[in-house]
């Protein structure tokens, strides 16, 4: 299903997947559309604005979890890594007030990276599931989280103005979290799809035991994969301290709901091998819109955690007839895809 | 090859009711009031909705799938309890309706796993977030608390007003009926077989289809009936409710040696796991160690269930070779 390089002859592939995607971009097109024809304030500078800074958060982890899922596992502790490292980056700022913001960014993706690398280690030299590692770490990562604080919280008045000012600030009218997330996103998605290391983790979630027979190295990818996720949650943490100045320990709790969400309604299989990062990015952005379209049309702010779960079954509907489409097709093709 | 299964899923579960036991005694020496039984009594209070959904949770693991969406189930039937309750039911009609509910939730559970053929663990953090949010919107952020207190007190009361809790009987006689039906039925060998080899139970003409989405509805059912006594229990119908459950029960069930894989797992370890987990939390919140700084304890509990035997397996391997090695060079 997914070969070391993308060929040209999986031209088919490419099509499903960008059908796929096309799905939600349809999606969106008719919900913005809707929503801005019963209430043109939707498009309006402030509200795209405030959907774009959602957005940037909620894309960043799902396209780290999108990057651990393809290969067939799974990260529930990015809520708690974002936690962690939007309180301690916060704190370390806060004691700072001098930091630039590019070393707290850094310091963010830094905490995320050696999380991500436990979990990657604990799933591949403990030979324990992924779901219960992270699981484990889920709690874990929240516990030191509220050890450290000890009941604490930073508050938006004990930043420095140059930190929580990175928020507001912007390249050519865009807003810096945009385009750390687009920055992110590309890369991640470059590096999927043109890189060997790319084309690897793919097939490792097509099927790991032929991915180790043809040599591949599982472990390092493992660990990669991870390692990758942990950043993208981490650099997830510091952005989430700009954007709202208040953290507490409690900050990111329950979010891998969401970001799960985001990726398997963007297209991500749950069992691994395929999906794009593009996919989840475009998920983060429909759910956060649908959160924004509820409240700008006057519907019940409740609704949405019901649509998203909805939303999540839909996803795995479709995928799932889409899949057997393909194998039949397959089935019925000619001899090449044997 | 089934004796060596045997052994080894007997080691853990003496290991881990033994552990159980070492805690309990320890806790009850030395922290002050936990052997009181005014704690007692809390502490079963506390385990009780994890104890009740650990046990269908038990048979959906060990078939190799797992329910996600036991805390949302809890969680949206204890909103319908308050909000039926608003409108002037009463109480004798509510509880079985609550029920029932969680059975069909349940189902619908069931239907995605068995007739779409869908991952379990997509469908039920679908289920999660759909439940959740439909509690939310039965309720809203409102809570409902006048409830009677006959039914309160139930709860919270013992029998005969004694010291043995109410809930502590129901429990041990659900706990009996599943350790029955897990261990000494057809049904209880046709889950091993389905988790061991589904194709090769398919072949042995298990209904593994019918199988499992009945033990969909039943984890839905119990999760509905710990809504019911959750909500009794507090005195309080709120849509948020038993957020966050599911992965104290999934941790309970995977302390309790149960595979993650499926196929193997008994009831008495996943019972000390569920009582070990609870005994932590209560000694040490009377110790004064907060809650949220539990995680920990419970995160690590989690992820060393699994580690320790996988780390003891890979020793024996070990150590197997290096005695054939050494056989042959002798």
């Amino acid at each position: 299903m997914s070969a070391l390089k993308a060929p040209p002859a999986a031209a088919w592939w490419s099509s499903v997947v960008r059908a796929r995607e096309a799905g939600i971009v349809l999606a969106l097109v008719a919900l913005v559309a809707y929503t801005a024809v019963s209430n043109p304030r939707f498009l309006s500078g402030q509200s795209v604005r405030d959907i774009l800074l959602g957005t940037s958060i909620l894309a960043v982890l799902a396209v780290g979890q999108a990057v651990v899922v393809i290969t067939r596992n799974i990260d529930l502790s990015v809520g708690s890594v974002l936690g962690l490292s939007a309180f301690t980056v916060g704190s370390v700022v806060q004691d700072n007030p001098g930091l630039p913001v590019v070393v707290a960014l850094l310091a963010g993706v830094g905490i995320g990276v050696v999380c991500g690398t436990l979990n990657a280690l604990l799933v591949r030299y403990g030979q324990v599931p992924a779901l219960v590692v992270t699981l484990g770490t889920l709690y874990a990562f929240r516990g030191v989280t509220y050890l450290t604080a000890g009941g604490q919280q930073i508050t938006a008045d004990e930043l420095p103005r140059a930190f929580l000012g990175f928020a507001d600030a912007s390249v050519l009218g865009v807003p810096w979290l945009v385009v750390i997330a687009v920055a992110v996103t590309v890369a991640v998605g470059v590096l999927l799809r043109n890189y060997r290391l790319g084309r690897e983790l793919y097939a490792m979630g097509s099927s790991p035991e032929a991915a180790a027979l043809v040599g591949i190295k599982v472990g390092r990818n493992t660990l990669v994969a991870f390692a990758i996720s942990g950043a993208a949650a981490g650099l997830a943490g510091v952005l989430f301290a700009v954007r709202f100045g208040t953290i507490d320990a409690a900050a990111g709790t329950g979010y891998e709901l969401n970001v799960v969400a985001a990726a398997v309604v963007g297209g991500v299989a749950v069992f691994g091998g395929s999906g794009t990062v593009w996919g989840a990015a475009l998920g983060a952005l429909l759910l956060t819109v649908i959160g924004s379209s509820l409240t700008v049309l006057d519907i019940d702010q409740f609704w949405q955690q019901a649509i998203v779960g909805a939303l999540i079954l839909l996803a795995i509907a479709i995928d799932r007839l889409v899949a057997l489409r393909t194998a039949r097709a397959l089935r019925k093709g000619g001899p090449h895809v044997q | 090859m089934s004796s060596d299964r045997l052994r080894r899923i007997s080691w853990w579960d003496v290991a881990i009711i033994a552990i159980t036991l070492v805690v309990l005694l320890v806790a009850a020496g030395a922290v002050d009031n936990f052997g009181s039984s005014r704690n007692f009594g809390f502490l079963v209070l506390d385990l009780l909705p994890i104890a009740l959904i650990a046990l269908p949770m038990t048979f959906v693991v060990i078939t190799g799938e797992i329910d996600l969406s036991v805390a949302s189930t809890l969680g949206l039937t204890s909103a319908v309890l308050g909000s039926l309750w608003n409108q002037g039911l009463p109480m004798e009609t509510i509880v079985p309706l609550c029920v029932l509910l969680g059975a069909v939730l349940g189902a619908v559970n069931g239907l995605f796993v068995t007739v779409f053929k869908l991952p379990s663990l997509a469908v039920t953090i679908g289920t999660l977030a759909l439940f959740r949010g439909l509690a939310f919107v039965v309720l809203g952020d409102s809570a409902v608390a006048d409830f009677p207190a006959a039914f309160t007190s139930w709860v919270t009361g013992g029998v005969g007003g004694g010291p043995i809790p109410n809930a502590l009987v129901l429990l041990v006689v659900l706990a009996a009926v599943a350790g029955l039906v897990l261990h000494a039925t057809p049904v209880g060998r046709a889950v091993f077989a389905t988790g061991a080899n589904e194709q090769a139970a398919r072949f042995s003409g298990i209904r593994v289809d019918k199988l499992k989405f009945w033990l969909f509805v039943s984890s839905g059912a119990v999760a509905g009936l710990a809504g019911v006594l959750w909500t009794l229990r507090y005195s309080s119908a709120r849509a948020d409710n038993g957020v966050g459950l599911e992965l104290a029960v999934v941790a309970a069930v995977l302390l309790g040696g149960v595979s993650i894989f499926g196929g193997k797992g008994a009831l008495p370890g996943v019972l000390a796991g569920v009582v070990l987990l609870a005994t932590l939390q209560n000694a040490l919140r009377l110790e004064d160690v907060t809650n949220e700084s539990l995680n920990i304890v419970t995160g690590v509990l989690l992820i060393v269930s699994v580690l320790l035997p996988n780390l003891g397996r890979s020793l024996r391997a070990t150590l197997r070779r290096r005695r054939l090695r050494a056989a042959r060079h002798t």
